[in-house]
């Protein structure tokens, strides 16, 4: 592996953090998490409409690696608002229950939230693994 | 239940949180011996923002080890 290519990799990176304004790193897709902890951070989002960026960062271990040395962060999910690291799944899940994270998003609260999915476990019954990551706006 | 050798356990998870942060006191569980939950109290919390208290968490354990031998830590930061 050149340098030069972890070097596109982390320019792309950080351009994807800076060009999409709300973003998650994740293991698999928001229709299909491979990891509970990408699932709930999902659910936080689609509980509140907001619309957001993914990337699956399973494909390419370098993805993660690259990553978490650009945001300083360890673990996965990742979510970015407007550049800036908001956090992984325990602190969007401590935002979503304190009605905080529809600030942080920018959508309006729902009267009546609904409560977080309890995490799951690793290993969704293994659906087919999505090569391309998935870019959606 | 029985950890495996090697593997950290809840105990030495909670040793190490409360060695490495000055005041701290740490609830740690595990149901499996890699997946961990931990509640940790700090007044050194006080003023940080939640990144900046898990990353001061986070910054005790080796690089690589977190998604690794631990799968996953689950934490909570209060201030006492």
């Amino acid at each position: 592996m050149s340098e030069q290519t972890e070097n596109t990799l982390r320019t792309a990176i950080a351009d994807a953090i800076s060009s999409n304004e709300v973003i998650l790193f994740m293991k698999g897709t928001p229709e299909q998490p491979m990891c509970g902890f990408s699932a709930r951070t999902v659910a936080a989002l689609n509980a509140l409409g907001a619309s957001f960026a993914a990337v699956d960062v399973l494909p390419d271990p370098r993805i993660r690696q690259e990553l978490s040395s650009l945001s300083n962060w360890p673990t996965i999910p990742q979510l970015f608002v407007k550049g800036d690291l908001i956090g992984g799944c325990d602190i969007v899940t401590e935002l979503y229950e304190s009605g905080e994270l529809a600030g942080t998003l920018g959508v309006e609260q729902p009267t009546e939230p609904a409560p977080a999915p309890p995490a799951e476990e690793d290993g969704y019954s293994s659906p087919p693994l999505e090569i391309e990551n998935n870019l959606k706006g | 239940m029985h950890y495996p050798e090697g593997m950290p356990s809840p105990e030495e998870l909670r040793q190490r949180i409360e060695n490495g942060i000055p005041g701290a006191s740490a609830e740690v569980r595990s149901v499996d011996g890699v997946h961990f939950d931990a509640v940790v109290t700090a007044p050194s919390f006080d003023g940080m923002s939640r990144i900046e208290r898990h990353r001061l968490v986070y910054g005790l354990f080796e690089n690589g080890e977190l998604g690794g031998a631990i799968h996953a830590l689950s934490l909570k930061t209060e201030t006492p």
